[in-house]
């Protein structure tokens, strides 16, 4: 018997007749539903070989659907990479014993979390070249804007966990006279990093699913090129989207099954303050990633 | 000890970041090197290259189909190409949108845009336009038996275009009694018409004309035929390319008699049916 | 700010947020129903129910917001002919709602599995030793404490909502990211203005509501 079943009983005949029961009837619901939209899409014409075959071209891949992934991965890594170094320098900032520190980025932070990625986007993109009298290239475009928002974000989680970290870990450091700088950056953020592991990351799922937006101001990447340019094609849209949610649902799986292992491994290290609650209805969620906002 | 406990965090975290992303760091670390604004077109002819801006996404005019390019305004480029002595294998396309044709011409992105792109005043305020080699008109395309017959009948009707393109400013302002839904590409749009929850889609005739000819939508639909705005279609280059502009239009004049204009329709967009326009070349720009 | 002083625009910009409001009230209460059941399905010790409960949390969780809203219109609406309204604003807005309300619950059944994860053990254990079954023990003992821990989670996926109502945008209802981009082609000279109103609306309303949530959830914190 696994060790969530702290809610209910070990099942007994009855329980387990009426479990079984249960099964069969959601079950059977499932895939009545299933079948519904399999004949559905049947009646529309919509597993017409024309529309799928196209994915089983190499020149798809090669022409559309790679080069847009290529795109979506490199504005999501530099965005990561931008990210992270915003959220660090932000938190610090907001933590920072003078007030004219803490209150501009307080500010900061506070801003761009409420402002609507998409908002920011056509900002960037449409409105400061009326400045500048510049082009914005629409690659940095999508970069920024996902960096403002996700680093914001970002930057709280990292507070939250900085402020996390028990007190003596701050007060053993001072007294082994180490300055304020170092306190923070040796002993702090690197606790707050790990024990906010999972928030970081599901802010960094968050992300990559972002980068979609970017084929609204036409940033050539997965939704534009994949989506787009082959419907244009082949007039499958639908058929099109499908192929590009797996293709996120791949990326996004791997990004969090990455974090649950170097999760796993981090606290297996034991450096990881536990929090003293004790043992719990359900073991082994670990408020997996839950917390962090559902961005778009 | 201190040192490692950093680095074993950040380096965890580049782990992740790089389990995510095994392709490369940016792609725009090249552009052509803007500035070299007083060569022109015609001086960067001589070298043998020269890079195009067209459309990817509109089937008949210019679409990207793995990594080749067709339709009519490709080969009215190829023609453009060929006058200036570029040889086919010379010549780099690259994907331009309606929002971004300007700035590409202006940071040297592209050298010629050749995109379904209108002439108008504000855009000769930033590039230099020869041409018109086409004079499209916002028409409509329904299901071949629809009953509307023009822009007059759509009171009631669905209606699709692009978000924010003109032809969509131009039912909400014109035609207030359609209903207008709008998507970000037209092919969306067709699909949508395809499936019937849109009764009409809206934006430039030869753009219709061109989804009307792919083979899956063949006998389906088709576009009503009355314009009701007129659209010159301009070639676009740098706005000091004076020269670069006049060589086009002499180009564009030879392609008029020799035949090659019409045969860049026939092999495209007159599989639609439509018949190859005449060009009128008295209504070539003048440069300025 | 001369631009909101012409009335036409100001409509442009008050009807934008009015959708934004509609889609995000309307999402929020679908949302969290239909999370807490995903959320009970999860924890339930029927293995369909969690495997159901799972697969809908990582298809969901993982698939752009941009793409959850065209399968509406393309697979629901085209596709599978659930259609609500003749009114295509309307229709569009529905489907929207349909959209934000199955992407938002994948996140509200994670917030409360991890609320329910808050709650010691020896609640349940003696919850079950008086006799009590799963949806008792659920509904009664669990919940309960488990809402008062995912109020500030709750919070914030709802303030993410709200923001991402904004994509609805892509299937063509004129909510505010569409009203922002059109005012911004008509007025490109007023570019800093229109974007300052617009992102200090939502500032204006989302700020004081995450403080509000926070302030919500330390006063009814289960204090241990």
């Amino acid at each position: 018997m696994s060790t969530d079943a702290v809610l209910y009983d070990h099942p007994g005949p009855r329980a387990r007749a009426r479990n079984r029961i249960l099964t069969v009837v959601f079950g059977v619901l499932l895939l009545a539903l299933l079948y519904w939209i399999y004949s559905k899409f049947d009646d529309k014409g919509q597993w017409a070989v024309a529309l799928w075959k196209p994915f089983t071209e190499a020149s798809t891949w090669t022409g559309a659907i790679l080069p847009g992934l290529k795109n979506t991965l490199a504005a999501a890594l530099v965005a990561m990479v931008l990210s992270l170094a915003f959220g660090v320098i932000f938190a610090v900032g907001r933590l920072s014993d003078h007030w004219w520190l803490r209150l501009p980025s307080g500010v900061v932070v506070e801003f761009f979390r409420a402002v609507p990625l998409l908002l920011m986007m056509f900002f960037i993109f449409f409105g400061i070249p009326f400045v500048t009298e510049e082009p914005m290239s629409n690659f940095w475009a999508v970069v920024i804007a996902l960096t403002l928002y996700n680093g914001s974000v970002l930057a709280e989680a990292f507070r939250a966990g900085v402020r996390a970290v028990p007190i003596g870990q701050s007060e053993a450091a001072y007294a082994i006279g180490m300055r304020k700088g170092q306190v923070m950056s040796q002993i702090l953020i690197p606790q707050a990093a790990r024990a906010m592991l999972p928030v970081i990351v599901s802010q960094l799922v968050v992300l990559v699913k972002d980068t979609a937006l970017g084929y609204i101001i036409s940033y050539s990447e997965l939704l534009q090129l994949g989506v787009n340019n082959l419907a244009a094609n082949f007039g499958n849209v639908l058929q099109a989207s499908i192929v590009a949610a797996i293709i996120y649902i791949a990326i996004n799986a791997t990004l969090t099954a990455a974090a649950s292992w170097l999760a796993r491994r981090t606290r297996r290290s034991g450096r990881v303050a536990r929090p003293a609650t004790g043992r719990s209805v359900l073991v082994g969620v670990g408020g997996a990633g839950g917390e962090a906002g559902a961005g778009a | 000890m201190r040192i490692t406990r950093l680095a074993a965090t950040f380096g965890a975290m580049a782990l992740v970041l790089a389990g995510a992303a095994c392709g490369g760091s940016s792609d725009k670390a090249g552009g052509s090197g803007s500035g070299g604004g007083a060569s022109g077109i015609v001086g960067k002819a001589a070298g043998g290259k020269l890079t195009f801006g067209v459309k990817a996404d509109q089937p008949g005019l210019g679409l990207q189909t793995g990594s080749t390019y067709t339709g009519f305004d490709i080969e009215i480029s190829k023609i453009i190409a060929k006058g200036l002595g570029v040889p086919e294998s010379g010549i780099t396309w690259k994907t331009t949108v309606s929002a971004n044709r300007e700035a590409y011409i202006q940071q040297g992105q592209v050298d010629v845009v050749v995109a379904t792109y209108t002439i108008n005043d504000a855009r000769k305020q930033k590039v230099n336009f020869a041409g018109p080699y086409y004079v499209a008109g916002q028409d409509l395309l329904v299901p071949v038996n629809s009953t509307i017959t023009g822009p007059e009948s759509l009171t009631g009707k669905k209606v699709c275009s692009v978000s924010g393109s003109t032809p969509a400013k131009r039912i909400q302002t014109d035609h207030k009694d359609a209903q207008l839904q709008q998507f970000d590409s037209y092919s969306k749009c067709v699909t949508a018409l395809a499936g019937g929850q849109v009764d009409a889609v809206t934006t430039d005739d030869i753009i219709l004309a061109g989804y009307a000819s792919q083979p899956q939508y063949a006998g389906k639909f088709k576009v009503v035929g009355k314009p009701f705005s007129t659209e010159p279609y301009g070639i676009g280059v740098k706005k000091d390319d004076t020269a670069g502009c006049n060589k086009i239009n002499d180009i564009l004049k030879a392609a008029a008699t020799d035949g090659s204009y019409k045969k860049a329709w026939e092999d495209t967009l007159g599989k639609s049916g439509k018949p190859a326009p005449e060009l009128d070349t008295s209504k070539l720009t003048n440069c300025s | 700010m001369s631009v909101f002083s012409d009335p036409t625009n100001r409509d442009v910009y008050v009807t934008g947020f009015l959708w934004i409001l509609k889609l995000t009230l309307a999402s929020s209460v679908c949302a969290l129903v239909l999370g807490t059941l995903l959320a009970a399905m999860r924890v339930s010790p029927v293995p369909v129910l969690r495997g159901f409960g799972a697969a809908w949390v990582n298809i969901f969780r993982n698939t752009p917001l941009t793409l959850i809203v065209f399968f509406c219109y393309f697979g629901l609406y085209s596709t599978l002919g659930f259609t609500t309204s003749n009114d295509l604003e309307l229709n569009n807005y529905w489907l929207g709602v349909v959209g934000l309300s199955v992407y938002t619950a994948a996140f509200v059944c994670e917030a409360i599995r991890s609320g329910i994860n808050t709650v010691p053990a020896g609640q349940a254990e003696a919850a079950r030793a008086i006799g009590m079954t799963f949806r008792q023990t659920l509904t009664s003992i669990v919940l309960p404490q488990a809402g008062r821990a995912v109020i500030a989670p709750l919070g914030s996926i709802f303030i993410a909502l709200a923001k991402n109502a904004t994509i609805v945008g892509t299937i063509g209802l004129m909510e505010s990211s569409n009203a922002m981009k059109q005012l911004i082609n008509d007025n490109g000279n007023a570019v800093f203005a229109i974007f300052f109103v617009f992102a200090g609306t939502f500032a204006v309303v989302l700020i004081p509501t995450g403080y509000g949530f926070g302030w919500l959830a330390d006063r009814l914190a289960v204090k241990r």
